[in-house]
């Protein structure tokens, strides 16, 4: 089940943990897998959630229990942001288990791989992961429920069934519930998972169907959930930290003379954590330690702290873009490389360059960090808003210096995670205090300040893209160097290089018909905590390559979406590996090559019903863009409207998606509602700079996102048909987000004539913008 | 001090410059008034004082003696706060939710006062509430759900 690496270089398909684990063994020269070895490999490779730590498991007796009053409480291991997880994988056991959703319960599990399998929420991949393990659980369940009636009634098993939380006997007309017959259903063994039969499709109760309200509506809209931020405990302190303003930045000294004066402070601790990497380490700091939150927040904003910066103290956006810029107008490492791009740029009819640029963004999830911690007897018990539960547990018990057995991590509701809450940073602060402490329970909570200040932020990039076209304006050659600092930085020595699962985003695995075609990859060096972001390396690939595609069209005075459906080529299946892509999101080529078939129908269904083509007003217009990520397909044709001063306008957006078939249709909808908005979000307002080493925003009035009156007015999300279940699932809460972007931006095109090629747009309408990438 | 807490009298002892907000949350264990910013920027720690929507993380304790103060853990006690929790409800409009909470609170203090909002109207009302997740057309959708409701019960 847990997945167990043979070669050290051939993990493309790396996931976080093992990646991380493995970057730190070999000093992180690993993710330059040459595609030999990789071939070489692939026998041994193991894909999807066989990939993961600790794979699956289908076991019911994990994952269910029956109460004797009927209560069906159904845990779940996945952690809920905001996804819908906690609605939609007790669904799936629900269904073949057969139980009436209304006697269905939600229990959520502490950090336990070994007994509920893979528990990182990330990559998109809890439902096309863990729909098949769920569902055999679910089914396991219900056998043992028809045994144990069969086994009361004397008659063979095969004469009765489950239906509806019942087991009947149809030819006596007897029926049992299932709360009658839980206990003894218990007493039996687990049926073996070669002897399940799994429900006909057509049978479905839940799956599919959109019946299921939110598992914890209610207790959201009462303000019952429990979050993070909302654990307490008895005796429990408020703690409230100043850390390092820079990356790797160490405490030189500090004063608490004016903190400690402050009635309910209670203590003054130094964090120190010199460590190599970033990794998810707490960052060097002096924590105040009070008896309420605002006593704690007071009392550090009042420490006097002096900082060693270290090597990062001269980190500045401005001097970094332009370094950014500089690399890319040079060759660089050459990922992929098809024809001979020199000679039929040279012999093109025309070349069109252009360069993008995309800012660091911040994740400003609503709810900022924060984790209680308390130790008892040796036994630490953690309460956090994590999505890398069993990382969690096995970086506290590391940096207490327990035994992992002797930690216990409590997954609360996370308020939003979008990857920021994948380090858990935060969790091992609260234990390390804890510890000081003597174990005394302690709350450590993040100000949205320092949340922004010491995110692990979203790459920031330059994308430049050459094209030399035929006498019809088609590219017949093709050159894409993206530069950004990777993620990679934060586990080992700086590859200054994207990994293969930052290429695998839209950058190497470009599925157009472009017969001369090379990608490059400069170096960049990063300098500060880079991390992943929702859709993570899509968004700027994504960007610059719709933006281009656009720009491509609009000078070959060509329709855009004729062009990029042309550029894309016939429907046809690509094994990944051909384009040289060994990632694609740790899923098997074979059982997930990239359809071009479906990207082509996601454009068409998108156009058709924004009304491609339709005679808009002066001021108005539709930009169309595409992107294959998550082994799902996306594409969006957004409306603006653009007033006299540059005010921009959403009236609307189409957006059509196919992950294959839909497990909970209503929250792939919201999830594509959220990315819409997430989009529109970055594209317009979304940026982070540094001067000096440190961020420069404090909070939302300068880190700023959309509100309800600049968001899209009405948002259309058209679900691709797909009644066949033998079809793999694909990834639903990320791939929404990359298309936005540069769909916006071609809509302003339209609108316009003005081609935006640096993010955010801001006040770029407003001064008339030129097509110049400089600032 | 004294404090109104959704028709309830409280007791609590912090210093007077004490955000309501934190002693709503750390001294009363009222744990559904959310903190997001501390600057009164993302409405997420929203609560009706005296009916009017306020975001409780700048608000002093010492301004809301003799005030009449609603949180979410009361709000649906309220017409208006009943019918929009409904229609958060069956509009599913929560994702992580953990905004919601200031964004009911918004909009309950919205219907109270205009039974029949525009878009405008919802514009105005609501656009001191962040929602990361992005759940805005719903919000909307729901508002106007909650406001059919309330009319046609009058």
């Amino acid at each position: 089940m847990s997945a167990v690496m043979k070669s050290p270089v051939d993990r493309p398909g790396l996931n976080r943990r093992q990646f991380i684990t493995r970057v730190g063994a070999l000093g992180g020269l690993v993710l330059i897998a040459g595609a030999a070895d990789v071939v070489k490999a692939e026998e041994a490779r193991k894909y999807g959630v066989d990939s993961m730590p600790h794979g699956w498991s289908d076991n019911p007796l994990a994952f269910v229990a029956i109460g004797e009053d009927g209560i069906v409480t159904i845990v779940v291991h996945r952690s809920e942001m905001g996804q819908g997880v906690r609605t939609g994988m007790p669904l799936i056991v629900a269904d073949e288990l057969e139980a009436d959703w209304s006697k269905v319960r939600v229990a959520q599990a502490p950090a336990d791989e070994q007994k509920f399998g893979n528990q990182d929420t990330d990559g998109s991949r809890s439902t096309r992961h863990f729909f098949e393990p769920m569902r055999r659980c679910g089914a396991a369940a219900r056998v043992m429920l028809e045994q144990a009636a069969a086994a009361s009634w004397g008659v063979p098993v095969g004469e009765v069934h489950a239906l509806n939380h019942e087991v009947l006997h149809r030819a006596s007309g007897r029926k049992l519930g299932y709360g009658a017959l839980a206990r003894a259903a218990a007493q039996l063994p687990v049926p073996p998972r070669e002897s399940l039969r799994l429900k006909e499709p057509a049978r479905f109760r839940y799956i599919g169907k959109g019946r299921t309200h939110l598992a914890d509506g209610g207790d959201i809209v009462a303000g019952r959930a429990h979050y993070g931020i909302d654990t307490r405990l008895d005796g429990m302190l408020y703690a409230v930290v100043a850390r390092s303003p820079v990356l790797g930045g160490k405490v030189v000294h500090y004063d608490a003379t004016e903190a400690l004066k402050m009635a309910g402070v209670v203590k003054i601790l130094e964090i120190q954590v010199n460590v190599p990497s970033a990794r998810f380490h707490p960052m060097n700091g002096v924590a105040v330690v009070a008896t309420d939150t605002w006593i704690a927040i007071k009392a550090r904003n009042a420490l006097k702290v002096q900082w060693d910066d270290g090597p990062h103290g001269a980190y500045d956006s401005k001097a970094y873009r332009a370094e950014l810029e500089q690399a890319a107008r040079k060759p660089g490492q050459v990922l992929r490389e098809v024809g001979d791009v020199d000679g039929a740029m040279s012999r093109a009819a025309r070349k069109v360059e252009a360069e993008y640029y995309l800012p660091h963004l911040a994740h400003a999830t609503m709810e900022p960090p924060a984790a209680v911690a308390r130790i008892v007897d040796g036994r630490c018990e953690v309460w956090a808003a994590v999505q890398a539960p069993q990382v969690t547990r096995e970086d506290v018990a590391k940096h207490l210096g327990l035994p992992f057995e002797n930690v216990t991590v409590h997954v609360t509701l996370l308020g939003g995670g979008f990857g920021r809450k994948s380090k858990p940073d935060f969790a091992i602060e609260a234990a390390l205090l804890s510890q000081r402490l003597g174990g005394k329970p302690v709350k450590v909570t993040w100000t949205r300040e320092d949340d922004l200040h010491n995110d692990y932020l979203h790459t920031v990039s330059v994308e430049h893209l050459q094209a030399g076209l035929d006498a019809g304006g088609k590219p017949v050659a093709w050159l894409h160097r993206s530069v950004a600092p990777s993620i990679v930085s934060l586990f080992g020595p700086d590859p200054k290089h994207e990994a293969p699962f930052e290429q695998g985003m839209g950058l190497i695995n470009l599925p157009y018909d472009i017969p001369n075609l090379r990608i490059e990859n400069p170096e960049a060096v990063a300098h500060t905590r880079i991390g992943w972001f929702r859709s993570v390396s899509n968004i700027p690939h994504a960007f610059a390559v719709q933006s281009f595609v656009a720009e491509l069209a609009a000078g070959a005075r060509r329709d855009h979406r004729d062009y990029l459906l042309e550029l894309i080529g016939p429907p046809r299946l690509i094994d990944p590996t051909a384009l040289k892509d060994s990632w694609n999101y740790t899923e098997s080529p074979q059982r997930y090559p990239v359809d071009t078939g479906r990207l082509r129908r996601v454009i068409e269904t998108a156009t058709r019903q924004a009304g491609w083509g339709r005679k808009l007003p002066k001021g108005r217009g539709l930009g169309l863009a595409a992107h294959y990520s998550f082994v799902s397909y996306t594409a969006a044709v957004v409306e603006v409207e653009i007033g006299s001063k540059g005010e921009l306008a959403i009236p609307r957006v189409d957006i059509a998606f196919d992950c294959g078939p839909q497990v909970n249709p209503d929250r792939i909808r919201s999830q594509l509602e959220g990315a819409v908005v997430m989009g529109v979000s970055l594209a317009s307002l979304g940026e982070i700079t540094f001067k000096n080493g440190r961020v420069e925003q404090d909070n939302f009035h300068q880190y700023q996102v959309t509100r309800i009156d600049a968001a899209p007015r009405e948002i259309r999300v058209h679900l691709l048909p797909s009644s066949d279940w033998s079809v793999p699932l694909g990834g639903v809460g990320e791939p929404g987000l990359p298309p936005i972007a540069p769909a916006l931006c071609n809509a302003i095109f339209a609108a316009t004539g003005q081609r935006i090629r640096q993010l955010p747009i801001r006040d770029q309408l407003a001064s008339g913008g030129s097509e110049a990438a400089g600032r | 001090m004294d404090l109104s807490v959704n028709e309830t009298k409280m007791q609590v002892t912090a210093a007077d410059d004490t955000p309501l907000l934190w002693v709503l949350r750390d001294h009363l264990g009222m744990t559904g008034t959310k903190f997001g910013c501390g600057m009164a920027l993302c409405g997420a720690c929203t609560v009706l004082l005296d009916g009017q929507p306020t975001r409780s993380c700048m608000m002093p304790i010492s301004s809301v003696a003799g005030k009449k103060i609603t949180t979410i853990e009361g709000v649906g006690a309220t017409p208006a706060g009943r019918a929009v929790q409904d229609a958060w409800l069956t509009l599913d409009v929560p994702q992580c939710g953990y905004c919601q909470a200031g964004q009911i609170m918004s909009a309950a203090a919205l219907l109270r006062s205009n039974s029949r909002p525009s878009d405008a109207d919802i514009d105005a009302a609501m656009t001191g509430n962040i929602c990361r997740c992005g759940t805005y057309p719903r919000i909307r959708a729901a508002i106007k759900t909650a406001a059919g409701k309330l009319g046609a019960t009058k």
